[in-house]
């Protein structure tokens, strides 16, 4: 039972903040076609800022500069670059932004070092909130969650609410129309691109003190953040929101369960030893299988259901 | 004779390519340079793989991020039957080895491509990629097949040689590569031709219309998948040999990276581009990696500068001059291109400079290298040289933007001249 509920916070924390990650790439990937491999980047790049500005003025001004700064950076990006390979199909645009996601891991590699930086929780919040069972429960993690959920809270409010939310919201599903009805489209793309980049930064800043602030972040982070895209579906925040809570869910309890496919079997009377076939495969016990988790997921959806959960269209 | 006089161009690579190695014998020792050799056989056995990708990418127009599994698939099931003959089990000619992964590799890529090509464009390439993160995950947890971290070792002596080789010296194993390369090549040229390639070609062009005039885009897929897979496994079979040991990096999304900078920065689509894209990208990555820590960020920059600006890669570029070169005016360039050649080189010493400075300052730093140009150390906290490489970097920019008015003046008139001679559509 503690198991149980300590795994269920972790999960719902790391979960949250792969949405925060995930949505600003859904709207982007839903509404320009362009699969951003560069979107994790921005994420590190977030962490990276954020490291660099706390060291000078602090935690606090970090967390609203860093991802001004990416949002920012995804405003260039998009200005200078993805518009200009616009024009020769989404297969270009998507290998434009991984090339960039290249760029930037060498550029950050460059410039901060290979080995991981210190950034680490403000001392204001580094202390437990709670204990459940024995087990303490940070206060940093709750205000991830709590920073999350405002943002979740105001994306909802921004999307339905607003004139531009509304013209974001024609743009995702029907582009064309919403451009023939006189809307600047590519002024919406840059602006959603920016946004969305502004909040990996500010994933990325959270993110990059709960986890490790290193050059290889971003591309340990970026296929689990398409995963989750994809599984949710395009064009569905819902359906992103949901994904990503059940990706975080899935990769924290996986950790804890030691079991494998054998121990299921012996309930079945079926005992697996050394010389039966695929034994290697039957005796993995599942923390060990947690990171392909979720590129078997990916796998399974985009082969038997290309639209994911709630998706309104085929990736 | 006719066959001399049609297939020139193969011969003629063929003798260069076996040639090429003696420039840098060593006469005094009587043996080879082992490091141009292994340059070389790498470049080969790179070609091979960037080919047998550019059938998904150029000719189907399927972008693979994946392609490495196959190699790398390919490439242990030729060590298991390496270990295998080596033990006696059963019996293949070394020579042979390499068909034995391209078969492995066309097995995986069957049962994979069963898997993937039900989708294409961009759910093509995230199903891809999920599958390579899987299978590379994959290598490190089963010790079995993949032997873990550690990888699979092999011994390429193995006395069973069809012509009585060893295979003891890298000199015989580029020679072996080279064959092989070139009849892989060979007959993926021959693919092109085929059917099953042109309807491929119809399939990436206008995926509707292929459908209309009756063929299964998928089934047009799956086969150019299980073929693709074939290729990447003879080059993961020549792999094994070249190194003696396969590891998970074979499977991993670097080297899927590797193959798709070196099809675009050739240039998709045509048959030579991706094997001049992997030259320079082998070059860069084994040259250039010896003296600088940032070899993938000038892969990186050149990739997206052909993204950018020449989406046909570097052999669309010299396909570009085809025309004026036909009316005979190609000389009328020169002068453009001298007058743009400082500036270029300009900007290109002074983005390096840059990219140096602060890669020395940092990484070289922790690694305790010091930053030299022809044995003068520089200080990398000054602030001269930073300076020197600003001011060359934006003095040249805005300098090749001047020239690039007049050269694209100059080219157009030219592709306009060539256009009324009739040599362009």
């Amino acid at each position: 039972m503690e198991v149980f509920v300590v795994s269920l916070l972790n999960g719902l924390v790391y979960g949250m903040l792969l949405f925060m990650l995930a949505s600003g790439l859904t709207l982007i990937l839903s509404m320009m076609g362009v699969l951003n491999f560069a979107h994790a980047s921005a994420y590190m790049l977030g962490a990276y800022f954020a490291y660099t500005i706390s060291q000078y003025i602090g935690f606090w001004p970090a967390l609203v500069i860093a991802p001004l700064l990416c949002g920012l950076v995804g405003a260039a990006i998009e200005m200078w670059g993805l518009r200009r390979v616009h024009r020769n199909g989404h297969i270009a645009e998507l290998l434009f932004t991984f090339g960039l996601a290249l760029i930037i891991e060498k550029a950050v590699q460059m410039t901060w070092g290979l080995l991981p930086v210190p950034y680490r929780v403000p001392a204001l919040l580094d202390f437990p909130l709670f204990s459940i069972y024995g087990t303490h429960f940070p206060a940093y993690r709750a205000f991830m969650l709590l920073i999350s959920a405002l943002m979740f809270g105001a994306i909802w409010l921004g999307l339905t609410r607003t004139r531009i939310g509304l013209v974001i919201q024609a743009a995702l599903t029907h582009p064309d129309m919403a451009s023939a009805l006189g809307h600047n489209v590519p002024r919406v793309f840059t602006l959603v691109f920016a946004a969305g980049t502004a909040l990996a930064g500010l994933a990325g800043v959270i993110g990059g003190n709960y986890q490790v602030t290193e050059p290889a972040m971003a591309f340990t982070m970026g296929p689990i953040v398409f995963v989750v895209v994809v599984f949710g579906g395009l064009g569905s925040l819902l359906g992103c929101f949901i994904a990503s809570i059940l990706m975080g869910l899935i990769q924290t309890f996986a950790v804890v369960f030691d079991v494998s496919l054998a121990d299921l079997l012996a309930r079945f009377g079926f005992i697996v030893t050394k010389d039966t076939p695929f034994a290697e495969v039957l005796t993995v016990t599942l923390p060990r299988v947690g990171a392909l988790l979720p590129f078997l997921m990916m796998v399974l959806i985009l082969v038997f259901r290309p639209r994911g959960l709630m998706g309104t269209r085929d990736t | 004779m006719s066959l001399v006089r049609r297939h020139w161009v193969w011969l003629l690579a063929l003798v260069v390519l076996l040639a090429f190695p003696f420039l840098f014998f060593d006469w005094s020792k009587g043996r080879h340079s082992g490091f141009v050799l292994t340059l070389m056989s790498e470049i080969g056995v790179m070609a091979i793989f960037a080919l047998s990708y550019n059938m998904l990418m150029g000719q189907a127009g399927l972008l693979s991020f994946g392609h490495a599994v196959l190699l790398g698939l390919g490439a242990y099931c030729a060590a298991h039957v390496v270990n295998l003959v080596k033990a006696g089990t059963i019996w293949l000619p070394t020579e042979l080895v390499p068909l034995a992964g391209g078969l492995g590799g066309m097995f995986f890529g069957f049962v994979l491509g069963w898997l993937v090509t039900r989708q294409r464009a961009t759910a093509f390439a995230m199903i891809t990629m999920g599958l390579g993160e899987l299978v590379s995950a994959a290598a490190l947890m089963f010790m079995g097949f993949f032997g873990g971290e550690g990888g699979i070792s092999i011994d390429r002596v193995m006395d069973t040689s069809l012509f009585g080789v060893a295979y003891t010296s890298p000199w015989q194993v580029y020679c072996l590569v080279l064959a092989w390369a070139f009849i892989a090549a060979m007959l993926m040229r021959l693919q092109t031709q085929t059917p099953l390639g042109r309807i491929a070609n119809a399939t990436r062009d206008n995926f509707e219309r292929a459908q209309f005039v009756g063929y299964d885009p998928r089934i047009v897929r799956l086969l150019q998948f299980t073929l693709s897979g074939f290729f990447a496994g003879i080059a993961g079979g020549l792999y094994v040999l070249i190194y003696e040991i396969v590891t998970f990096d074979t499977v991993s999304a670097a080297k899927s990276a590797n193959a798709l900078l070196a099809v675009y920065i050739g240039g998709a689509g045509g048959f030579f581009g991706p094997i001049l894209g992997t030259i320079v990208v082998v070059l860069l990555q084994s040259g250039v990696s010896l003296l600088s820590n940032a070899w993938l960020l000038y892969v990186g920059v050149l990739f997206i500068v052909m993204v950018m600006y020449a989406p046909g890669g570097l052999i669309g570029l010299i396909f570009m001059h085809v025309p004026i070169w036909r009316i005979g005016r190609l000389r009328e360039l020169l002068l453009p291109y001298a007058r743009a050649f400082p500036p270029a080189l300009m900007v290109m010493l002074g983005f390096v400079l840059l990219v140096e400075l602060l890669s020395f300052t940092t990484i070289g730093a922790a690694q305790g290298k010091k930053f030299a140009i022809g044995g003068n150390v520089i200080d990398t906290t000054a602030p001269l040289p930073w300076l020197i490489a600003l001011a060359a970097l934006v003095l040249g920019a805005l300098w090749i933007r001047r020239e690039a008015r007049g050269f694209r003046e100059r080219w157009d008139a030219l592709i306009e001249d060539a256009k009324r001679q009739g040599v362009v559509s």
